[in-house]
């Protein structure tokens, strides 16, 4: 079935069908997202809390954080070889890549549709977001 | 006021959790949002560095909109396509916010801090359902096919939307603003929404949520190689947020929440105020 452009009654409940079942998808896909991203954080959480509990931390200056926790790469391979704070930011770094997803996949649900206008816008805004995660570092 | 100093890991992850927790609680209950005192929060009472104090509230804002969202869409209210054309201008404005944040002093960056929070404490007190007025559909509207219904008491309602470029421009504002802040900037974007492109109070807000994780995510990524994001300052800050306002969303339907709306805004102007005078002094 191919939805075409108009706005009469018919399409209109047909887009809107379709887009209902959209949000839901994405709805179970948000909070897997944050359910996930929670327990992994909360996995390196604990053996942080309990190996050091009793040291200072000082975060009154800003000295940035080293190069194992500031890329995609970075975070994952010190994640696998047991890093607690890497860890920690491999759960924040699946919570940052959910929403990412759910624009992936509304492009897939765009297409579906047969709706190429909102297929097209829905790239610009993953372009943006790819960018961000894993480009941003040539500018700054 | 506590010294980070003097306090070790433990003691200093769980107080933070506790005030995210209150944070993201309040501001779900209100509807004002937690992110906004989270980042005043950290930097006054916790003396925490400015930058990392907005890495860590950005990373909890992704984290209560999906959390939330959940939540709204089996309501039927949010407009998938709005929010997604919209998503053009706030991610590419929190790109432009986020490098901003390298560039401007983290002075001037509490000043604006302190506006924006007297301005959503403003608005929140003035926001209400505006007039319905029957007009001809606009022309970008029907061609982006932004016109739609949502369940309403009476029935399915129809309605259409306007001035869809002014609410572009505004939605750029707001992404600004969410990149160089680390906030969900959900006042400014229902502002556009309702007030600007006319759409349903119901469709605004709930739409504004869904499209909070996006614009986020759109900075965080620009904050994760700048290195504003400490998992160890983010931990307790995420978990405390999500939590609180995942209570919050569900005390929210029993509650009457008009007091606490004022108080809590009254709350949110005087941290303005903290932030506005620290920043004129050049203390960040």
């Amino acid at each position: 079935m191919t939805v075409n452009h108009g706005t009469g009654p018919q399409e209109r409940r047909t887009q809107n069908w379709y887009d209902e079942r959209m949000e839901n998808v994405i709805a179970q896909l948000l909070r897997g997202g944050v359910l996930a991203a929670g327990l992994v954080v909360i996995g390196g959480a604990v053996p942080y809390l309990g190996f050091h509990p009793r040291a200072h931390v000082d975060y009154r200056t800003f000295h940035g954080e080293p190069a194992q926790l500031k890329t995609v790469h970075g975070i994952v391979s010190a994640a696998f070889s047991g890093d607690t704070q890497a860890i920690m930011q491999l759960g924040l770094l699946l919570l940052i890549a959910t929403p990412i997803v759910r624009v992936a996949f509304s492009v897939f649900a765009f297409a579906v549709e047969g709706d190429r206008l909102y297929v097209f816008f829905t790239l610009i805004v993953l372009g943006v977001l790819l960018y961000s995660l894993f480009g941003s570092f040539l500018i700054v | 006021m506590w010294h980070t100093g003097r306090l070790n890991v433990l003691e200093f992850t769980f107080l933070v959790w506790t005030g995210s927790l209150i944070a993201g609680f309040l501001g779900a209950l209100t509807g004002l949002g937690g992110g906004v005192v989270l980042v005043p929060l950290l930097t006054i009472f916790f003396h925490v560095d400015l930058r990392y104090a907005i890495g860590a509230s950005l990373v909890s804002v992704i984290a209560t909109s999906s959390g939330s969202a959940a939540a709204y869409v089996k309501e039927g209210f949010s407009n998938i396509r709005i929010g997604m054309f919209l998503e053009i201008a706030t991610t590419l404005g929190a790109l432009v916010g986020a490098y901003l944040t390298a560039r401007i002093s983290p002075s001037v960056i509490a000043v604006i801090f302190g506006l924006m929070l007297m301005y959503s404490a403003y608005i929140s007190r003035r926001m209400r359902p505006r007039a319905e007025t029957e007009q001809p559909p606009d022309r970008v509207a029907t061609k982006l096919r932004m016109n739609d219904s949502f369940p309403d008491t009476s029935g399915i309602r129809h309605y259409n939307v306007y001035h869809v470029p002014a609410g572009f421009g505004v939605m750029f504002g707001a992404g600004t603003l969410s990149g160089l802040l680390g906030i969900g900037s959900g006042a400014l974007k229902v502002v556009a929404m309702d007030q600007a492109m006319k759409i349903p109070f119901k469709v605004s807000t709930t739409t504004s949520n869904f499209m909070i994780g996006v614009t986020a995510a759109a900075s965080a990524g620009v904050y994760l190689s700048r290195g504003y994001i400490d998992p160890t300052l983010a931990m307790p800050v995420m978990l405390g947020v999500l939590i609180g306002s995942l209570m919050g969303t569900r005390v929210l339907v029993k509650t009457q929440t008009k007091r606490l709306r004022l108080v809590f805004s009254i709350v949110i102007v005087l941290l303005g105020m903290e932030m506005l005078l620290k920043g004129f002094a050049g203390r960040f």
